[in-house]
């Protein structure tokens, strides 16, 4: 039990984070091909309508990746109030109060407005209402022992009939009396350039904020106080609290910040990828944000990529129809890795066990190498490369032993 | 068990231990902190499965997958911490998972259970409520749970750590009693004093490999200890008279309200002098986690007020007493001391980081944190797998201490406040630990030891004060008392007033 400083310690490879998503998206996908099957369909062809309705042209990749911006800020969100230990379902009443602030700004602020100045108010603004909203659930926590489940559940009903009052009273289109007028291209998140080089896509400079956003909360999560604070609350609120860490103000941060940012993503949603807001719909988008979390790992890089998986699904399920298979197909795919995902234990334990049976087999070759060189030096003593090449050399004595019927 | 071989990342647990325990025989395994003793009994009770090795019962090779199987062959293990329902009473708790069909006769249960606890001398009730219950009847209530179940083998371990000294007399005669009566009884401990009074033979074990077996009546407390830790060691603490200095910490009239919303603490009086070390006696729960809490701002003080060098600290944050130089070497470790899913280097800093050179303006240094984690590592002999990027939770529980007073005293406090410092852990981690507190002493630094262990506070403290249900009964000398006065204190009984 030397001490290795700094050093890892020879020892069978562990399943990372990456390797246990990427096989709850290998099983969800295997799972989607049976469904397939079972009604007696092609399942490549499947896919590959799927493949084909998101990613076929570049209005389509434009339309997966301004599907995603919204997950990929959803998904930041959930990630951020989990690092806390905070559960955030809220993210659907987060996105309405971030859509409805936009909106309203959209119609209020003068069209004369310069561009940077609008788009840097709406999503200061959005962000804000958004902290606020957020906060709110840390407060009753942080004051009441309120549970944030119970309270962010509810915040979504108070957000959603905000929403049914305010577009009739602000921003109705008296054509259609349901829904809010649509806003003017120069007050969206929508950029010309962007719209030209992905042929009239739902692409907007939202899906940069995301990116700018996965930057700013793997910054603050990973090399600032503030991070270190919020993530300590997380994992242990007793030493957090012994430690002189403020647990209730890092409750009521989190939960703003987690607020922010789907706030943040309403604003896109409703003010870039699509230009209206409809009077009692709740955006699904809020609970997805969950699946993306987890399926990420809660890392920001991981929450990005799996934010395109589930944009290219929910895109392109959209050509299934072509083929007969129903759409839904997609969404029992989304929920079958959402499913394996929350059993990451079992599949994590699945490879571990797999690399260690592979790692003792490398033992003993490496053994029987070192026996034949006459190498008397403890195993653990072994540094990575010569463990290696010993266990190379140690295979071929090993086969042929095999071979030999010894 | 023959030869038992487990391997975990880093460290191998235990290689090629064989222990050998005989028909009516107690049986003690001694070793360090992640010695492996734990890993070996989990093996026995099949908690965790061997890489290799044979383990036989009655002279048959047997395959432990599980505990229901250990069960099965009589092999019963009675937990640290105990597993009862607390609103249950004894019968219920004891025949729980072995009802015996669907109706079962709880009387039938009850006379069974109360021939049983006759013929053993454990004097339980079967219609007791666990939770009416003192902590030593409810570890007789777990023995009575093996007995129940016809375990031959039944494994303790540390089953002392929670009990006051008479109810530790008791255990060791029921011990005695058990193994007169043909079981066999493994004794996992670190208290070298209960091997000697009731242990035939020990095993010795060191960092997972066997040292070997000794009879107990031949060999005597020194060696073993010497055995266990691979050196010599001395019990007493070498320390000068202390020099008491200016008087750091001053509570008066200090009172607090426990977790039930009674006072914890009442009307309590104490100060402690830099260059001293305060023992507080007292049996567990008679208000000293309120007093500490207070003391460290965890708890709101209900009416009185805590100096700490001159200045009245009694509404302030935990931060900010931190930062006054208060350190806490907290209870419960596990809970409070450590983040057990994060590397050491967060531990290390987690009362610091928001200062320099840790943090500037908000954004994290990590080179100076590792820097400093490395030099807490290794000068308080912090042992991990993968040093300073270890998780705290991968620690054994004596390196997890060690890294927490690590923490505390390179941070330098004027006080120190140190709780059950060396709950569970062996001589060789106590030794290192109490010396630390007597350095820090010799510094000039206060101290205030809070210990259930008697031998401890008489150890280390220049003064004891003994609390009784939140009063503080008396202080008295160290030197001019003993274990008996301070035992009656303990029990709530003044001077003037025994008979």
């Amino acid at each position: 039990m030397s001490k290795r400083a700094g050093n890892k310690p020879l020892e069978a490879r562990k399943a990372s984070p990456l390797l246990v998503s990427l096989s709850a998206v290998f099983l969800g996908i295997v799972a989607g091909c049976i469904f397939i099957l079972c009604i007696g369909k092609n399942p490549f062809a499947g896919f590959e309508r799927i493949l084909f309705g998101a990613l076929s042209n570049t209005r389509r990749i434009g339309n997966t990746l301004g599907m995603s911006t919204q997950l990929i800020l959803i998904g930041l969100s959930v990630a951020f109030a989990f690092k806390t230990g905070l559960f955030n379902i809220g993210a659907s009443g987060q996105m309405l109060i971030g859509g409805i602030t936009g909106s309203i700004l959209a119609f209020y602020l003068p069209m004369s407005m310069p561009r940077p100045v609008y788009l840097f108010i709406v999503i200061v603004a959005a962000m804000a209402t958004g902290a606020f909203w957020g906060f709110l659930s840390g407060l009753l926590k942080a004051r009441f022992n309120v549970h944030e489940v119970v309270s962010t559940i509810m915040l979504n009903w108070i957000a959603y009939w905000i929403v049914y009052d305010f577009i009739p009273r602000f921003i109705i289109d008296p054509t259609i009396s349901v829904k809010s007028k649509p806003i003017e291209t120069a007050h969206t998140l929508r950029a010309d350039w962007i719209t030209d080089i992905t042929s009239f896509s739902t692409l907007n400079y939202g899906f940069f904020l995301a990116i700018i956003m996965c930057i700013v909360v793997w910054f603050i999560l990973q090399k600032t106080t503030l991070g270190f604070n919020l993530k300590a609350v997380g994992s242990n609120r007793f030493c957090a609290e012994y430690a002189g860490i403020k647990v209730n103000r890092s409750i009521m941060i989190s939960m703003a910040i987690a607020g922010a940012l789907a706030s943040l993503a309403g604003l896109t949603y409703y003010c870039g990828y699509s230009n209206i807001m409809e009077m009692g719909k709740m955006p699904n988008e809020g609970y997805d944000g969950i699946a993306v979390a987890l399926l990420g790992n809660c890392s920001p890089i991981g929450i990005f990529f799996s934010a395109i998986f589930f944009g290219i699904l929910k895109m392109g399920r959209g050509s299934l129809a072509a083929t007969g298979i129903p759409t839904e197909i997609a969404d029992t795919i989304i929920a079958t890795i959402i499913y394996f995902t929350a059993t990451n234990v079992i599949l994590a334990s699945f490879w571990n066990k797999i690399f260690r049976s592979g790692f003792s087999k490398k033992e003993g070759a490496a053994i029987a190498a070192m026996k034949q060189k006459g190498i008397a030096k403890p195993i653990e003593q072994l540094s990575r490369e010569e463990f290696r090449t010993l266990a190379k050399e140690g295979k071929t004595l090993v086969n042929k032993d095999k071979k030999e019927g010894r | 068990m023959l030869d038992i071989w487990k391997e975990f990342p880093g460290i191998i647990a235990n290689g090629g231990i064989t222990l050998q325990v005989e028909e009516g025989e107690i049986h003690a395994i001694l070793g360090e902190n992640g010695a492996g003793k734990s890993t070996l009994m989990s093996i026995l009770f099949g908690l965790y499965h061997a890489d290799k090795g044979i383990i036989k019962v009655r002279g048959k090779e047997v395959n432990i997958k599980s505990p229901n199987d250990a069960f099965d062959l009589g092999i019963g293990m009675v937990h640290q911490h105990f597993q009862l329902v607390h609103n249950f009473t004894v019968a219920e708790n004891i025949i729980m998972g072995k009802e015996g069909g669907f109706v079962y006769d709880i009387r039938k249960a009850s006379r069974k259970i109360k021939e049983i606890s006759e013929r053993y001398g454990l004097s339980i009730e079967p219609d007791m409520v666990i939770e009416d219950i003192t902590v030593g009847m409810q570890q007789r209530v777990e023995i009575l749970k093996m007995l129940y179940r016809d375990a031959d083998i039944l494994i303790f371990d540390e089953p002392t750590a929670v009990l006051t000294p008479q109810e530790i007399d008791e255990l060791m005669q029921i011990m005695k009693n058990l193994a007169a009566e043909g079981k066999s009884i493994i004794l996992i401990t670190h208290k070298l004093d209960e091997i000697k009074a009731v242990a035939k033979r020990c095993t010795i074990i060191r960092r997972g490999k066997l040292i070997g077996v000794v009879d107990v009546d031949k060999a005597s407390v020194e060696e073993m200890a010497a055995a266990m830790v691979g050196r010599p060691v001395s019990f007493k603490v070498d320390k000068a008279p202390s020099r008491p200095g200016k008087p750091i910490l001053e509570i008066e009239n200090l009172s607090v309200m426990n977790s039930k919303k009674v006072l914890g603490v009442k009307n309590l009086s104490l100060t402690v002098h830099g260059g001293e070390i305060i023992g507080l006696a007292g049996v567990d729960g008679n208000g000293q986690t309120e007093l500490v809490e207070a003391i460290t701002g965890l708890r709101k003080a209900e009416s009185g007020t805590i100096k700490f060098n001159g200045k009245d600290i009694t509404g302030i944050s935990i931060a900010e007493r931190n930062a006054m130089g208060l350190g806490h070497i907290p209870e419960d470790r596990q809970k409070r001391g450590l983040i057990l899913n994060a590397p050491l280097t967060s531990n290390m800093v987690i009362k610091k980081f928001t200062e320099a050179p840790f943090s500037n303006h908000g954004i994290l240094n990590y080179p100076e944190i590792l820097g400093y984690t490395e030099k807490i590592i290794e000068k308080f002999d912090v042992r991990s797998g993968e040093g300073a990027d270890s998780l705290a939770g991968k620690l054994s529980g004596g390196n997890q201490q060690k890294a927490i007073i690590g923490r505390e005293i390179t941070a330098d406090p004027d006080l120190l406040i140190a709780v059950q410092p060396t709950r569970g852990l062996d001589v060789g981690a106590i030794e290192y630990i109490h010396k630390q507190l007597v350095n820090e002493r010799d510094r000039g630094k206060a101290i205030l030891l809070v210990s259930f262990e008697l031998d401890e506070i008489f150890n280390l403290s220049d003064k004891i004060a003994v609390i009784s249900g939140g009063e503080l009964i008396d202080i008295v000398d160290t030197a001019d008392t003993d274990e008996h006065s301070v035992g009656l204190l303990m029990a709530g009984i003044r001077k003037g007033e025994e008979k």
